[in-house]
């Protein structure tokens, strides 16, 4: 639910950013969104097709680059995928790591005409 | 033609939340954002800890209800300032909800502000409201499996109340687990057991509260 929001911030954002390069149309949205947000693109594009009527990015492609959550295991250092939430280091099995990746929710770029 | 954004999506609530946590800082208010599931004990804590701070710190409460003003009719009885909001809908509060609430809120007047978001594991996660610490009521009748279900949440807490312990002898809630997996996901949190029926662990919980707030006061400035 909170989708919604977050298309709404989204859709700000890129009309913003559209408006300044002097756009006259926005066709493509490229986001980034780490799994641990656990934002699903179903229902930004859900919300976005309704959000975006009316407006110069009405009908943009969306594309969704999804970032896997990782993380830096503080006991031995490594790098690790976490897996089904999985919260524990496969290599020796420390619970004590940081997240690298996955918290991610931004707009990367967008493609005006 | 490609136009390079790379902005956070929920930057203008970022940025919104950081005007909230200076206004507060500037009048030496200690804000806390105070999320669990519907029914966990939200409103019955900020009552607990109203009973046990009477005459001692003056706090202010901002309810958060998709709609209603029941706790804040409730909280509103003890002699409190409150604002209610209803977010119409919106499953979490977000900054520039609190924003307009702090302009109804006497902040010279209060030195502690509990915040009580929606009842919601996932949606208030994401957004932050201005407050200094963010704490989760996680209740033994709702399971000791949410740590899995709802890890965001429980990566970005600083600390996990376990209320209602009064009810486990008659409930399957493994504590030592529950703790665990919360470790493992956030090395740093601070775990409680409390029961805001019986008033077992209050007193902990109020202790660490005025004890962050003493950081504040001290260092002007917490993350």
């Amino acid at each position: 639910m909170h989708e919604l929001a977050i298309t709404k911030s989204m859709l700000d954002l890129v009309l913003e950013q559209a408006e300044r390069a002097g756009a006259k149309e926005v066709v493509k949205i490229n986001l980034v969104i780490g799994e641990m947000t656990g934002v699903v693109e179903e229902c930004v594009q859900f919300y976005f097709d309704f959000l975006g009527q009316g407006t110069i990015a009405e009908g943009a492609a969306l594309s969704f680059k999804m970032v896997p959550v990782t993380a830096r295991c503080q006991g031995c250092g490594k790098l690790f995928e976490i897996k089904e939430f999985d919260w524990t280091c496969p290599y020796c099995q420390s619970n004590n790591m940081e997240i690298i990746s996955g918290k991610e929710l931004f707009v990367e770029s967008i493609e005006v005409e | 033609m490609e136009v390079k954004v790379l902005k956070d999506i929920l930057g203008a609530n970022e940025q919104i939340a950081e005007r909230n946590r200076q206004l507060l800082g500037s009048n030496n208010v200690f804000a806390v954002n105070l999320m669990s599931s519907p029914g966990a004990g939200k409103t019955s804590l900020i009552l607990a800890t109203i009973k046990r701070l009477k005459g001692k710190t003056k706090i202010g409460v901002i309810e958060g209800d998709v709609s209603s003003s029941l706790d804040a009719e409730m909280v509103g009885k003890e002699g409190v300032p409150v604002v209610q909001i209803n977010t119409g809908g919106a499953c979490h509060l977000d900054a520039n909800m609190i924003s307009n609430a702090l302009g109804n809120m006497p902040l010279q007047d209060i030195e502690l502000l509990l915040i009580e978001n929606v009842g919601n594991l996932i949606c208030p996660a994401s957004f932050a409201l201005g407050e200094h610490r963010k704490v989760i009521i996680s209740s033994v009748p709702e399971g000791d499996d949410k740590p899995f279900k709802y890890p965001l949440m429980f990566h970005i807490a600083d600390v996990v109340l376990i209320n209602k312990t009064d009810l486990s002898p008659y409930l399957k809630f493994d504590t030592e687990a529950f703790s665990q997996a919360i470790k493992r996901i956030n090395a740093k949190i601070e775990i409680f057991q409390i029961s805001c029926a019986t008033g077992q662990g209050i007193q902990q919980w109020v202790s660490w509260l005025l004890t962050q707030m003493s950081f504040l006061r001290g260092t002007k400035r917490i993350f």
